[in-house]
């Protein structure tokens, strides 16, 4: 439902049954502006309807009534002066809005010159894409208006500020008698530019942005009836609700009709008739009446926002005309709008009331805060603002040589050494450069960098996934154990009431920007493990499904605990014996480490003596551990939105070198132990290093870290154990490259000994198995056996069945 | 002045002639709060007081100054209220300036255009009695309150109206009002009781009573007052969970129901933004006065502990009394410790295990991991009722305790996460959401085989959260909201728990009494109140204590450690340390020592050998575990 379906058939029925009563149009009676501007006859006359006059006016409820505030002279007595209202233009210098000090006169010429003059070039909103930075903004956007028809201009209040601070203070006080100001100079402007251009009511100015109010639990009773901005999720919208603007009420004995317009929602039925003096003749016509859309909608602090331990606040919003329907439940949203506190209505039956005050915010502009996480590639808009001094501490400390070291042993301090690790997670939290190949149709490049921690139970694996998640502001923590493909991602869904298909999305969505943690990753099902290999390379999630067919960006890094198979780790198997994972999933993890429990005396100490001092550390010392966790957000939050470093040539060289090395060394043995994927894990872990020092180049020390963390990791997880060897290719197919030789050498000798026993169609499996045993100065276990027959089988050389083995 | 006690029968004269000598200066404010708060610290004072706790509450007097002793279960969002008004004679034309501060309603004919209104901000705290508090605890602040309550002159001759409700127990076989023995405080009836327990279906009008309002306890089963808490200073300092004793002005004006039960439906039509709170909402946010009341906070005081028996405040009273107490601490400790062994079927390991357990209490938080948290598996445990029994006993040693039945329907069925309401704009309480310190008694060994389902697995992990890390995420639909918390978990079961748990103790009994009812019911009865009143005392206090470790003993752990890993590096891992730790700080808390001795650690690695030995055991016999 929507505004026209009510008001457009009262609207036709008027010009068509009542010519003679063209000053009662409803659209026009509630002025826009506290000075009337065009006479009411004018804007039907002109067909096709353009110009100031030819437009009709909307009203906005938004607004609230304004009729009420007449203009005084700022010298005499206020109420006296009520009355005497100079409505001539030329007085106009002096005079001001009632209870204000905005004079509407000046007023529209500084919001003229704003208009016409104010140029932003530094401006990166996605709002003013496509727009010439250098030339007045607000001029290009009425521009569009005139193209696209759409009367809404759009102000940043922080461009008003920089401009003109007199006029924002009066923007943000006076927002009931300001707004209509600035409505009326935009129309004003706008048609004097583009006279023949139509639209469909006049243009609304809706300022958004004010930095009056962020957080809802600032609001305090000195912000009634002020602008203000707040940020919040939705989480309840009500129906439409008409509202009714005015009644038409007809005398049921001459049929003359009258309107009386609804004053704070109270209407004054007349109790004469004007016509024919009938007392009590009037009587409300529904249909006749103008009524305007309206929204309850219900908006909850966001959770960043809320102190520890405390109850998020809600508010309650109502938004009005073509603002209904604009939000839906979830969606995180700024609200701009006017901060209002209503007494409770008082009962005439009740003497005395209740001293409490309903409050609300009439919304003037939505701004939606995750639509690009949804849709586009900027950053979080959601920035969050540093102070010159935070910044300036960060710089600080980012100009300190040791700054990789610190910043890794504040990580989780509570967790004992595993240092190697905690810097790669450290590199984790910062990433690398996000890189955008779209345009040459590859799509981007992941900038995330996974990392898969295995090793036995209780080596604080999970505390250290706690700490990231508790760390990270996008952070989502499941356990592979408790969620499904549909939890992970996203899932269609009916909503009871309305029939409608919801998309909600699941933990990988949700951590977009952020860091998803997995506990048990090996517990998870196969179907909802192979989620991940979209996400972790594409860094995309397609669903299909319910009619639904979309993509959604899940830009997520994937931090991953994994248990291995027999519970304890076995030092005689590979990562992939170890853990049982598929070998697709695990080359998509940058850095894999083993947690393991090195056994030697020396680590032994410290590890009781890092327990022992948790056990009885004072207070002090873990608040200044505190302030540490504090710091370490912000730096990891200023690092990944200011810097971006590039490669330079010396650090392109030494991961080209570092590249062939890696391949050398495998080639040297017939394996290859580095693929293109590593390669950029490296980059992505030499520029994660560079943002470290906030840098913008990635330099030489950069890729030389990369290149000794990436090492340290696969120094532990792709060892081979029977040659002590580093070998990628455990992790690229799930064998090591002399498991694979030695596969081979057995099925050449079975083949060779089944054709030294000439044609024999048949042979009994069990025979074979000891025939061979025989034969071969290696020990061969059945497994292998079996492994052999499998690679004759899929030559086509021979077949199994049951306990026969047939030559083909 | 005011004179003696009217700061308690009339506070709202005490803040208005204030208001009115201020002269609309803003410090006015303070000095009330100051005069209170200076009245409260008067020997003895606050328990003139009378608790809403245990006093009905037709007998209080509305706008009386009262107590109540609470958790905050839920904060609504801060309202606006008109802090300083002006009302306008109707005869005189003269207008009259009144502070609107502790108050919910106004008087006659406010002046709504005046310029000197004051809006100011206040917010709502709703407010339950502690959940799970044990019975006596209940018992035994009611006896100490000294408040003198008379029957309300408001209402209906009260005699008259308890014979009439007497009448009514009668008739009434609810098996749920069974009474407790106990002490009536200063001769008010048995009535008086019954009533606090149930005031819903008494004190209200027929009306009420069948819309059935639901009064959001934590816990099922539990019955006291609820209360709307107006909080006007300080608004920060109060989480959600808290545990207050509140000082406040009651209200229990019926306009506050009747505002919001009027509504034309034609008044309706014109003004949709009355309509905007849904019945529910309404229903939770302005519910009756007469049954939940409202209380405009004067001053409030975070509860450390709720047990009546040790000092409340931590005043040179407490210290006197901890250090008074510190000396008998070896041998109540000995004492409960056989007294546990009895209960534990003369097992002595399990008996010392449980009482650690009983002592626990997470005392820091590094970055994710509590600290000091020490959850006990009581593995091994008799079927049929045993462990109800058990729980019986340990209800009447803790002040808050409460016992989860794992069934499977109740595991599948029970709201055990807190969960936002936003139809009603509230926080509809779950089972963990409880008091700090609570003993949570979860019972394993009524778990059966069978099917899980989705709610039933979000319990489970939402217990396993609570134990591994003490925090229960609230569910607020849109995303989910860590609330830390301190609750001591006892799980018992069959085997080894399917729950983490810090320690397992698998129970090994001495004695298999052929009549397990009557055994426990016997040593149960043999034990004195004083001595029962002793062990209350122990438990609550050794918790309190303060706990070092030298540097020389630090030293001599990482030695041992050290040692203990060069023999078998298998044998004890990080955890094992971190488990060792735990033991020796609640082994050396249990006997009043607070600092860590060599001996201290000794013994807290024998018993813990011990116990592993124990398990191993366990494990060879089963021979199937991993």
């Amino acid at each position: 439902m929507d505004r026209s379906k009510i008001s457009t058939p009262t609207l036709r029925c008027f010009v068509e049954t009542g010519p003679d009563h063209l000053c009662i149009l409803p659209s026009e009676v509630d002025m826009s502006s506290p000075l009337m501007y065009g006479t009411p006859s004018s804007r039907v006359e002109g067909t096709p309807r353009s110009g100031v006059g030819g437009t009709p006016a909307r009203q906005r409820p938004d607004l609230g009534s304004i009729r009420k505030a007449p203009q005084v002279d700022l010298h005499s007595e206020p109420p006296s002066a009520d009355g005497a209202v100079a409505s001539e233009q030329a007085l106009g210098q002096k005079l001001v809005i009632w209870g204000t000090d905005v004079n509407v006169g000046t007023c529209k010429e500084k919001f003229q010159r704003f208009l016409q003059r104010f140029i932003d070039p530094t401006s990166n909103e996605d709002e003013n894409a496509g727009l010439d930075l250098n030339e007045p903004l607000y001029m290009q956007k009425l521009e569009e208006i005139s193209v696209v028809g759409e009367p809404v201009l759009n102000v940043n209040c922080s461009h008003v500020q920089s401009f003109d601070a007199d006029l924002y203070r009066q923007l943000i006080s006076y927002p009931q008698e300001v707004i209509p100001t600035f409505d009326m100079a935009v129309n004003e402007l706008f048609f004097e530019r583009f006279p023949d251009s139509i639209l469909e009511h006049q243009i609304q100015v809706r300022p958004y942005n004010a930095l009056k109010t962020r957080n809802m639990r600032s609001l305090n009773p000195e912000d009634i009836d002020q602008m203000i901005t707040i940020s919040g999720m939705v989480i309840r919208t009500s129906q439409l609700i008409p509202e009714m603007q005015e009644a038409f009420f007809q005398c049921q004995v001459c049929a003359f009709s009258t309107c009386v317009e609804v004053d704070r929602g109270r209407i004054a039925e007349p109790a004469v008739c004007r016509n024919c003096n009938t007392t009590h003749s009037l009587a409300l016509i529904h249909n006749r009446s103008a009524f305007s859309d309206k929204q309850m909608i219900k908006v909850q602090e966001s959770p960043d926002d809320m102190p520890a331990g405390q109850t998020p606040h809600t508010t309650i919003v109502y938004a009005h005309n073509d603002l209904v329907d604009k939000v839906q439940p979830g969606d995180r949203i700024n609200i701009t709008g006017i901060y209002r506190a209503v007494p409770m209505r008082e009962n005439p039956r009740q003497s005395n009331v209740k001293s409490v005050y309903k409050t609300h915010i009439d919304v003037i502009h939505f701004r939606k805060t995750d639509e690009k996480r949804l849709h586009g590639l900027d950053e979080d808009s959601d920035q969050k603002l540093f102070t010159e001094e935070r910044v300036q501490i960060l710089k600080e400390l980012a100009s300190k040589p040791d700054v990789y070291d610190r910043l890794s042993s504040a990580l989780a301090p509570s967790i004992y050494e595993h240092e190697d690790i905690k810097k790669g997670i450290l590199l984790q939290l910062f990433g690398g450069t996000r890189k955008d190949f779209s345009q040459t149709g590859r799509g981007n490049f992941r900038a995330e960098v996974n990392i898969l921690l295995c090793g036995d139970p209780g080596t604080s694996k999970s505390q250290l996934l706690q700490y990231v998640f508790n760390l990270v502001p996008r952070g989502q923590y499941t356990s592979g154990k408790g969620s499904s493909a549909v939890g992970l991602t996203a899932y269609v869904m009916k909503d009871p009431e309305t029939k409608q298909l919801v998309l909600q999305t699941g933990a990988l969505v949700l951590s977009d920007n952020g860091i998803c943690c997995i506990d048990e990753f090996d517990k998870m099902s196969d179907s909802t493990r192979s989620v991940l290999h979209e996400v972790m390379e594409q860094q995309t999630l397609s669903i299909a499904k319910a009619g639904i067919i979309c993509q959604l960006n899940a830009r997520t890094s994937v931090l991953a605990a994994a248990n291995p198979v027999e519970s304890q780790w076995n030092p005689k198997k590979t990562t992939i014996e170890n853990i049982q994972l598929p070998h697709t999933l695990l080359s998509r993890f940058d850095l894999i480490f083993l947690m393991l429990d090195p056994q030697d005396e020396a680590y032994d100490r410290r590890l009781a003596h890092h327990l022992v001092a948790l056990y009885y550390q004072s207070e002090e010392q873990i608040e200044e551990e505190f302030l540490d966790m504090a710091v370490l957000k912000d730096y990891i939050a200023y690092a990944r939105t200011y810097i971006n470093p590039r490669l330079n040539e010396e650090a392109s060289q030494a991961l080209i070198e570092a590249y062939v090395d890696m391949r050398k060394i495998g080639s040297g043995r017939g394996m290859v132990s580095a693929y293109p994927r590593q390669l950029e894990s490296l980059i992505r872990l030499a520029e994660a290093h560079a943002k470290v020092r906030f840098s913008d180049k990635v330099e030489t020390i950069d890729v030389e870290e990369a290149k000794r963390l990436h090492r340290e990791a696969l120094k532990q997880s792709a060892t081979d154990p029977r040659t002590g060897f580093v070998d990628i290719s455990i992790i690229t197919t799930g064998m090591s490259a002399t498991a694979r030789k030695r596969k081979e050498e057995v099925a050449q000798a079975l083949k060779k000994m089944i054709q030294s026993k000439g044609k024999t169609p048949a042979m009994k499996y069990q025979q074979l198995f000891d025939d061979l045993r025989g034969q071969s100065e290696a020990a061969i276990t059945k497994d292998m056996f079996e492994e052999a027959l499998r690679a004759l089988a899929d030559e086509d050389y021979l077949t199994v069945t049951g306990k026969t083995v047939r030559l083909l | 002045m005011p004179s003696s006690h009217d700061w308690i029968n009339k506070p709202l004269g005490v803040v208005e002639a204030m208001f009115a000598q201020s002269n609309s200066n803003p410090e006015w404010e303070a000095k009330v709060l100051e005069y209170f708060k200076g009245q409260l610290r008067e020997k003895e004072s606050h328990s003139w007081v009378p608790s809403l706790n245990d006093v009905p509450l037709h007998y209080l007097k509305p706008n009386s100054l009262v107590k109540f002793r609470c958790l905050v279960q839920d904060m609504f969002d801060p309202e606006f209220y008109m802090g300083v008004y002006e009302t306008v004679d109707p005869s005189t034309k003269a207008n009259v300036l009144r502070c609107g501060k502790y108050k919910d309603v106004t008087e006659c004919g406010v002046d709504l255009n005046s310029r000197n209104t004051v809006t100011a901000e206040r917010q709502t705290f709703y407010c339950v009695p502690i959940p799970g508090e044990s019975p006596w605890a209940k018992e035994s602040y009611g006896c100490s309150s000294q408040a003198r309550v008379v029957p309300s002159t408001s209402y209906v001759p009260s005699r008259q109206k308890r014979s009439y409700e007497e009448d009514d127990d009668d008739m009434d076989t609810q098996p749920q009002k069974q009474r407790e023995p106990h002490t009536e405080p200063h001769g008010n009836g048995d009535s008086k009781r019954q009533e606090t327990e149930a005031p819903s279906s008494q004190t209200t009008a027929p009306s009420d009573c069948s819309s059935h309002l639901d009064l959001n306890f934590p816990l099922p089963g539990e019955r006291g007052p609820a209360c709307l808490v107006k909080v006007y200073e300080g608004l920060d300092s109060f989480k959600l969970n808290d545990t207050l004793e509140i000082y406040g002005i009651l209200s229990v004006n019926p306009v506050l129901t009747v505002l919001g039960e009027e509504k034309d439906p034609s008044l309706l039509l014109l003004n949709p933004t009355e309509s905007m709170e849904t019945p529910e909402e309404q229903r939770a946010h302005d519910p009756p006065a007469s049954l939940v009341p409202r209380l405009h906070m004067l001053y409030a005081r975070p509860l450390q502990h709720n047990n009546p028996l040790l000092p409340s405040a931590p005043t040179e009273d407490q210290s006197a009394f901890v250090s008074s107490f510190l000396v008998e601490m070896a041998s109540v400790r000995a004492e409960l410790l056989a007294y546990l062994t009895h209960v534990l079927l003369g097992d002595g390991l399990a008996a010392e295990y449980l009482l650690l357990h009983l002592i626990s209490n997470v005392y820091t938080r590094r970055d994710v991991l509590p600290l000091g948290k020490f959850t006990l598996n009581l593995s091994g445990c008799p079927l049929n009722s045993y462990t109800e029994r058990l729980y019986q006993i340990v209800q009447q040693l803790v002040p808050c305790s409460y016992r989860l039945s794992m069934s499977l329907h109740t595991m599948n069925s029970m709201r055990l996460v807190p969960k936002k309401d936003y139809v009603a704009n509230r926080l509809v309480s779950g089972a963990l959401q409880l008091a700090r310190n609570t003993s949570l008694f979860l019972d394993e060994t009524q778990l059966e085989q069978g099917q899980l389902d989705s709610s039933g697995v979000r319990n489970i992990t939402a217990l396993g959260n609570l134990i591994s890390w003490q925090k229960v995420d609230y569910d607020f639909s849109y995303h989910q909201m860590e609330f830390p918390c301190n609750i001591n978990v006892l799980v018992t079961s069959e085997g080894r728990s399917l729950l983490p748990s810090d320690c397992q103790v698998p129970l090994q009994p001495q004695v298999t009494p052929p009549n397990m009812e009557e055994y426990l019911t016997t040593i149960h009865m043999a034990q004195f109140t004083s001595q029962i009143n002793k062990f209350r005392v122990y438990l609550s206090l050794a918790r309190t204590l303060d706990y070092s470790i030298s540097d020389e003993v630090t030293k001599a752990v990482e030695d041992d450690f050290v040692d203990m890993r060069k023999d078998d590096p298998q044998s004890v891992t990080a955890e094992d340390l971190h488990r060792m730790l735990v033991v020796a700080r609640l082994l050396s808390l249990s006997l009043g020592q607070t600092t860590l001795s060599r001996d201290g650690w000794m013994r807290a690695k024998h018993i813990d050998m011990l116990r592993r030995s124990r398990t191993e055991q366990q494990k060879s016999l089963n021979g199937n575990e991993p």
